[in-house]
This record gives structure tokens, C-alpha cells and sequence, in this order.
């Protein structure tokens, strides 16, 4: 009776790992005669697969493998503002902990270079302290309350899909200490989406 | 003097790089990622319709006309979609959601621990815990599932970045000095790849305050997106 009641919960569990649909055979307790036991028993058509308990053949869902880091983001359009031609691979290969002493002089160096007369931002941000927090590009994401790229009050706490992150970054890089310089590089005029979100999952308008 | 003063500002740097920004938050940002099925285009985290949940977009295959290259645009098997969740603020993730492809389904796996075969921090493995999955949607079959309080969307969408493109050509060109108001979403009518996942706040702990000096009492959690191919 313990016997039975092991290998029962054996084979649950076996079944339960590999993700595969497969009936206990109560009747059975000679043999482990599951979809995961490496022998075509039951009506498998081959090993632990096929007939009318397992999943089909050639189905078997393999996740094994390593996966190696070839894209990443945080924020929007860090890398391809700030990157630079030589470095844009590297940074996307660079893990957050090495970013900023990797690419935080780039970045100040490529931020001068898009406004040489950068002074502060409209955070009171200077060169050095603009592409310090750039340059760790990950995303902050508030834990409480509203989460946005910017909304006019809240700033930097996630981001939305109706974020206009496009003119938030033109006014952080072009607009000066209060956003006014350069007034005809702050905006794209383009502050929406041209279809509507959803306010429900998924969230994200239907393809065209 | 306004348009001699753009120029130079734009004049640091090359129209090459130019056009790329021109392009994207982070489509085609880089060459070795440009148009393969590891590229990603956008990145998105924002409180869910519950204000108990969070929801993580990542975009991947950008640029997708509507028909054919869209309905023929599939997520690659050998590429994971890992989100990364660091909690202290130390930039190291402490929690990701994997998502990865195997026949007509995504599967989702975490928030759980990082998986991380070696000492290398690029390299992951697929966890081993709890798999959750949907059947990959079409235009016109659209598969939502919700499983443990999570909920769960992969296929095409419509591209949810705006930008006025062609404006920035023709100030590149010189035939404008600056955006127009209003200006001409280029992106209208593009489509790209989506993974969606909504999950309890409940199931990410951590976060810490004084992260964020525009918002020194929330607590923050930093969190970004990485594509991985196998190797």
C-alpha cells in the first residue's frame, strides 16, 4: 500500500516536471508505466510519447541550452542617442553594474557633442549627472502610484505606452535649464499614439 | 541663425547615427542586433488596469508592414526574452520573467531567481520552475491566458512608438530647420512583435526608496530587458 502510494506520487511528480499530459495507471504498480519513465510501455507509440495519455511524438518540449545576451534596454533610446558607432554592440552586451564605468564619459562626451551649449537640464542635471543616471540604462519603476516616463508631475517612475519619451528626451538634451532653448528641437509634435490603447490587457492596439 | 544654430548641434554627429535615432526608442539600435529576431525595439513597465499589478512589454522585430510581413513575422525558438527585476538597487537582477517560444505557444517562466549556468552574467538558462504559456495569437485570434493571478499575450500588435520620422529627414536634408506642430507619426501603421505580462506586485518583493530624487519616497525597482540567443 506504501509502495503503491510512492510510486504514485512519483509518477505525479515525474509528470508534473516535464509538462506532459499523463495518466497514472493505477491499475499498474508492477511497472512505472508514465509518459516520463524512457520506455515505450502503455500504449505509447514511442518512447514516453504518443497513444491516448501522453503528448504526441515529436512534441516534447526541450528547454534546455544556454542563452547568451545580445540585445538589451531600459530606458528608451539610450543606446541609439548615445551610443556611437564602436560602442553600440559593446553596450548591448554590457551587463547594468558595467555600464557606467564603461559608457558614462561617452555618453557625457556624446551629449556635448548633440548641445555644445549644454548646461543643466530642466532637472537641474548637469553633463555629468544627466549621463551618469543614462548611462546605467535600466528603467526605474515605482513600486506605488501612478508610473510614467513623465506625465508633467511625476518623473521617471516607469513607462506607459502614451509616454511621448521622444520629446521628454528632446527637451532633457536640447531644451536647457528650463526647457526653453532651442524650442524648435524640444517637440516632434507628434505627442500620441496614432491608435488608441486599451485601458485593459493586453494593453497594445491590434496589428494593422 | 536658428537653423545655422541646429546644424551645429546636429553637426556632432553623424547622419548615419542620426537617422538611427531617427528611427526608434531602440529599433535597429545597433548593428549586430539590426534586424534579427533578437532585436529589440521597445521595453515598457507600467502599473496594470489593477493598480495591484504590473505589466512588462517587451517588443522585439520592429518595422513590420501590415499583411504579409506581419502575419509571416514569427518569434525565433532559440531566442529568450528575459525580463530583469533588480529590488536593492544594485543593479544586479534579483527576479526575471523568461519568455521563450516552443511550437504555437509562449512560455513564460517567473518571476523567479535568475538562472545563470557559469560566472559569465550574460549567459542564462531557462529556470526550471513553474512554466506558464499561451498560444501565440494571430491578427484575427487573439489568445489571452491567466494563470496564478498573471496574465499572458504573445503576437503581432500594432507598434505603440511615435515619432515624427520624416520631419527629421527633412531637417537633415535642409529643406526644414525644426519639427512641425503638429508634426506626422511616421510609425502610424507599423506593427511588431509583442510579449505582454501582467503580474501581482505581490510577487516582485523588494524596491527601495531614495532611488529616484523625483520621487525619493517611492519605492523603485530598476528593470530592463534583455534578448539571449542559444548558444
Amino acid at each position: 500500500m506504501k509502495t503503491l502510494k510512492y510510486i504514485t506520487l512519483f509518477a505525479a511528480i515525474s509528470t508534473s516536471l516535464l509538462l506532459v499530459q499523463c495518466k497514472d495507471d493505477d491499475d499498474n504498480v508492477i511497472t512505472q508505466e508514465t509518459c516520463t519513465d524512457g520506455i515505450m510501455n502503455g500504449e505509447e507509440t514511442e518512447v514516453d510519447c504518443g497513444g491516448p495519455d501522453c503528448a504526441p511524438c515529436g512534441q516534447v518540449i526541450d528547454f534546455s541550452g544556454t542563452y547568451r545576451q545580445e540585445d538589451q534596454m531600459g530606458r528608451p533610446g539610450i543606446n541609439t542617442v548615445f551610443g556611437t558607432t564602436g560602442f553600440k554592440d559593446a553596450f548591448n552586451v554590457t551587463v547594468p553594474t558595467a555600464m557606467q564605468a564603461a559608457f558614462q564619459t561617452k555618453f557625457q562626451d556624446k551629449l556635448l557633442a548633440l548641445n555644445a551649449d549644454y548646461t543643466t537640464n530642466a532637472l537641474g542635471q548637469d553633463a555629468a549627472t544627466f549621463t551618469t543616471v543614462l548611462s546605467n540604462d535600466v528603467l526605474w519603476l515605482g513600486k506605488t502610484g501612478i508610473t510614467t516616463y513623465f506625465n508633467g508631475t511625476e518623473i521617471l517612475t516607469g513607462r506607459a505606452l502614451s509616454d511621448d519619451v521622444i520629446d521628454v528626451s528632446l527637451l532633457l538634451v536640447f531644451g536647457g535649464p528650463d526647457g526653453s532653448e532651442n524650442p524648435g528641437l524640444t517637440s516632434d509634435g507628434v505627442p500620441t499614439n496614432d491608435v488608441a490603447f486599451s485601458s485593459s490587457f493586453p494593453y497594445l492596439a491590434g496589428p494593422f | 541663425m536658428k537653423k545655422s544654430k541646429f546644424f551645429a548641434i546636429i553637426g556632432g554627429i553623424g547622419v548615419a547615427a542620426l537617422s538611427v535615432f531617427l528611427i526608434s526608442a531602440d529599433h535597429i539600435d545597433a548593428p549586430a542586433v539590426t534586424g534579427t529576431t533578437a532585436d529589440i525595439t521597445d521595453f515598457y513597465a507600467f502599473q496594470g488596469e489593477n493598480n495591484g499589478n504590473f505589466v512588462f512589454v517587451a517588443n522585439v522585430q520592429g518595422l513590420l508592414a501590415p499583411g504579409q510581413p506581419t502575419t509571416q513575422a514569427i518569434f525565433d525558438e532559440t531566442v529568450l526574452i528575459e525580463i530583469n527585476i533588480d529590488n536593492d538597487n544594485d543593479l544586479k537582477e534579483d527576479l526575471v520573467i523568461q519568455a521563450i517560444k516552443r511550437g504555437d505557444s509562449m512560455y513564460f517562466i517567473g518571476p523567479t531567481g535568475p538562472a545563470t549556468p557559469g560566472s559569465d552574467p550574460l549567459e542564462s538558462t531557462i529556470a526550471t520552475s513553474a512554466k506558464r504559456s499561451v498560444k501565440i495569437s494571430t491578427k484575427d485570434d487573439v489568445q489571452i491566458a491567466e494563470k496564478d493571478g498573471m496574465k499572458f499575450f504573445a503576437g503581432p500588435r500594432e507598434d505603440p512608438f511615435f515619432f515624427d520620422f520624416n520631419q527629421y529627414n527633412a531637417v537633415l536634408a535642409g529643406t526644414a530647420s525644426s519639427f512641425n506642430n503638429p508634426g506626422v507619426d511616421t510609425f502610424a501603421g507599423t506593427n511588431v512583435l509583442s510579449i505582454v505580462v501582467e503580474v501581482p506586485k505581490s510577487m516582485i518583493p523588494g524596491g527601495v526608496v531614495g532611488v529616484n530624487p523625483f520621487a525619493p519616497n517611492t519605492p523603485i525597482y530598476n528593470v530592463w530587458v534583455e534578448a539571449k540567443r542559444k548558444i
